[in-house]
């Protein structure tokens, strides 16, 4: 039987006064992408570079493929292709010299031709990379990450600061490795990237493990059938009583409230009587599915965007 | 496709898209060469401005001192101007007097001063009816090899190749870094020593059209003499490139940032500048440091470079240079290796 591709068990990784990642513990089997969701400093970096090979652990065990960093660096690195999170390239070289570059270094791979096709660079093949977007720049990274045919690919943040476009180019080059059979493990804190490419989700948030399932799950997870999200002309809602309201899970206050229900249709008439009652204002109403957004928020009472 | 080639082969393309490097690595020393071939050129002995108030020197000396092609006598109409550019050095002797009585103020810690006083002496004895009593034959020798060029161009050729050396080396090398470049490598199988041994190897391409340009130009166009032999002149640029390379990954192998690395570039080049002989000899200095002068990798270089090109030395004469440079360079490449800095 395959080993799983990733196995994290009891992790731990201090800094000085910062205890970086707290006693996690995953596993990946092979074939599947999952994804570390989490804000900034979960310790979602820390987590891959420790699984790169990048840094050390204090405590706890990682194997890849079956395999541990000590007694197996070289033969991993073989076998694993990795995008960290913004490297640039020497500026005056081309896209095919860089892909020639990084070729050379593994034992065996790809023709830098076969993979300019995958990423999508063909017509860029001979423009130096100060000259590429940001996008562009993203999918040689990524083209250099694919060079050596890995058996893993480990993605930080792969589309931060690229728009919805070059983002969408990233994801297609992401699931065609997914596709061929690849294993990813990424780590995002946008959760349309991780609904999107993951299959299985790990969310972090101070060096902890929060939540953890398929994209399903974790939304299942949190029993809610609706968020409805409404404001007021006049700004609060004090005498609303909305944790009295039938139906409703939680009540998050803010210039926005949002109530998290599990049965809209005894929660929404409710709520619209009380505020004609009190003859208020609506400035306006939403009702959407919950998201992984939501369900971080209820863990976590913050938003996945602020650290 | 091997990785050494591959690294060497990126790190060459870097350096010949880089049109600032092209002028420091070419130009520079080129010019260098000529500016200060031109301001110390031999003009012999120069013609001296001697002065002398008017009224206090008499016509006969005047007139005699004007026929000597080596004096411009200058006059001055008061006392108080001319003792001020005599101070001021614009005036290498003031003369006053009449026959029989020569008065010379001068300052005789300047050779120019004391090379005008005997001439005006000589001169006006001659004019007065001394006799020489000793008949004088000279002859006249200019050879090339003697002039400040030619001790120059050798040291010039070193500076520049310590120069390229350690800042082509050393400066992408922090950029790397600071570009995580270095940390991408360090997810790949890529061998550590393939890295830093390119860095040196790619040196190489350039280091020979260096070389040939900064030596021919001194030597068809300066007339510099190259007496020794064109091997063990290869071998000692080779050595002295290899070593100085090494220095340059050591200086860089901690850096994170250019500010910082330019600050240690400077004080590891700084010594060298001064002690290695590159615009004056190192003889200058006294004897007790000369040893340790000597061990610089940078005055190994020169001294063997300039004894090869003006004397002639052999590649036999040139142990304590050879190994100098040999240890530098493996020192410094096992100490760079061991603490680089990847992230």
């Amino acid at each position: 039987m395959n080993p799983p591709a990733i196995s994290v068990h009891s992790l731990v990784k201090r800094y000085e006064d910062l205890t970086a990642v707290d006693g996690i513990q995953f596993s990946v089997p092979q074939g599947i992408c999952l994804g570390l969701l989490g804000p900034n400093g979960a310790g979602k970096t820390t987590t891959i570079e420790i699984l790169e090979g990048l840094l050390d652990r204090d405590a706890g065990t990682v194997e890849i493929l079956g395999k541990n960093w000590s007694s197996h660096g070289d033969w991993l690195r073989e076998r694993i292709g990795v995008q960290l999170q913004d490297t640039r390239f020497p500026e005056k070289l081309t896209v095919t010299e860089i892909l020639r570059l990084f070729r050379s270094l593994y034992k065996k791979g790809r023709d830098p031709e076969e993979v300019l096709g995958v990423v999508g660079l063909e017509e860029k093949r001979d423009t130096r990379t100060i000259k590429l977007s940001g996008g562009q720049q993203q999918r040689l990274a990524l083209g250099c990450a694919l060079i050596n045919q890995p058996d893993i690919l480990f993605l930080d943040e792969p589309t931060t600061g690229l728009d919805p476009q070059a983002r969408r180019r990233v994801w297609d080059v992401v699931e065609q490795f997914k596709a061929g059979g690849g294993t990813v493990l990424l780590t995002t804190h946008y959760m349309d990237e991780a609904e999107r490419l993951s299959d299985q989700l790990v969310i972090m948030d101070h060096g902890k493990i929060i939540a953890e399932g398929t994209p399903e799950e974790i939304i299942g997870s949190l029993n809610a059938e609706n968020i409805i999200a409404f404001a007021l002309e006049d700004g609060g809602a004090p005498s609303l009583e909305l944790e009295t309201i039938p139906g409703v899970l939680t009540v998050r206050s803010g210039d926005v409230i949002e109530l998290v229900v599990s049965k809209t249709n005894q929660a929404l008439p409710t709520l619209l009587d009380r505020i004609r009652k009190q003859e208020l204002e609506v400035a306006d109403l939403r009702l959407h599915r919950p998201t992984l957004e939501d369900v971080f928020v209820s863990l976590t009472g913050r938003n996945l965007r602020e650290s | 496709m091997s990785q050494i080639k591959e690294l060497t082969r990126s790190r060459f393309l870097l350096f010949i898209r880089e049109p600032e490097a092209m002028f420091w690595v070419f130009l520079f020393p080129v010019v260098l060469a000529l500016v200060l071939s031109f301001a110390f050129q031999n003009r012999g002995v120069n013609e001296a401005n001697v002065g002398y108030v008017e009224g206090q020197l008499s016509t006969e000396w005047v007139q005699a001192l004007e026929a000597d092609s080596l004096i411009h006598l200058i006059a001055f109409e008061d006392t108080v101007l001319a003792a001020r550019k005599l101070r001021s050095g614009a005036v290498a002797v003031m003369v006053s007097g009449e026959n029989p009585n020569l008065h010379l103020n001068y300052d005789p810690t300047r050779p120019e001063s004391e090379i005008a006083q005997m001439r005006i002496t000589n001169r006006l004895q001659a004019q007065e009816g001394r006799q020489d009593v000793v008949l004088t034959e000279t002859t006249e020798t200019t050879e090339h090899g003697s002039r400040y060029i030619d001790f120059l161009l050798p040291g010039l050729l070193g500076m520049n190749l310590m120069g390229t050396s350690i800042w082509g080396t050393g400066f992408p090398i922090v950029e790397m870094r600071q570009k995580k470049l270095l940390k991408r490598f360090l997810v790949t199988p890529m061998k550590k020593t393939s890295f830093l041994l390119a860095q040196i190897l790619s040196r190489f391409g350039f280091l020979v059209a260096e070389v040939i340009v900064i030596t021919a130009f001194g030597v068809f166009l300066l007339g510099v003499p190259f007496r020794g032999s064109i091997i063990t002149f290869s071998i000692l640029s080779f050595l002295g490139a290899i070593s100085l390379a090494g220095i340059g990954l050591l200086v860089a192998s901690r850096a994170k940032t250019i500010e910082g690395v330019s600050g240690i570039m400077n004080f590891v080049m700084m010594p060298m500048w001064l002690f290695s002989g590159v615009f004056f000899s190192y003889e200058n200095f006294p004897e007790a440091f000369h040893p340790v002068f000597r061990l610089l990798p940078l005055t190994a270089l020169n001294d063997g470079l300039r004894r090869l090109m003006l004397e002639g030395d052999g590649i036999q004469t040139m142990g304590l240079e050879i190994s100098v440079l040999t240890v530098w360079a493996i020192l410094s490449f096992v100490a760079a290796l061991k603490i680089f800095r990847w992230k």
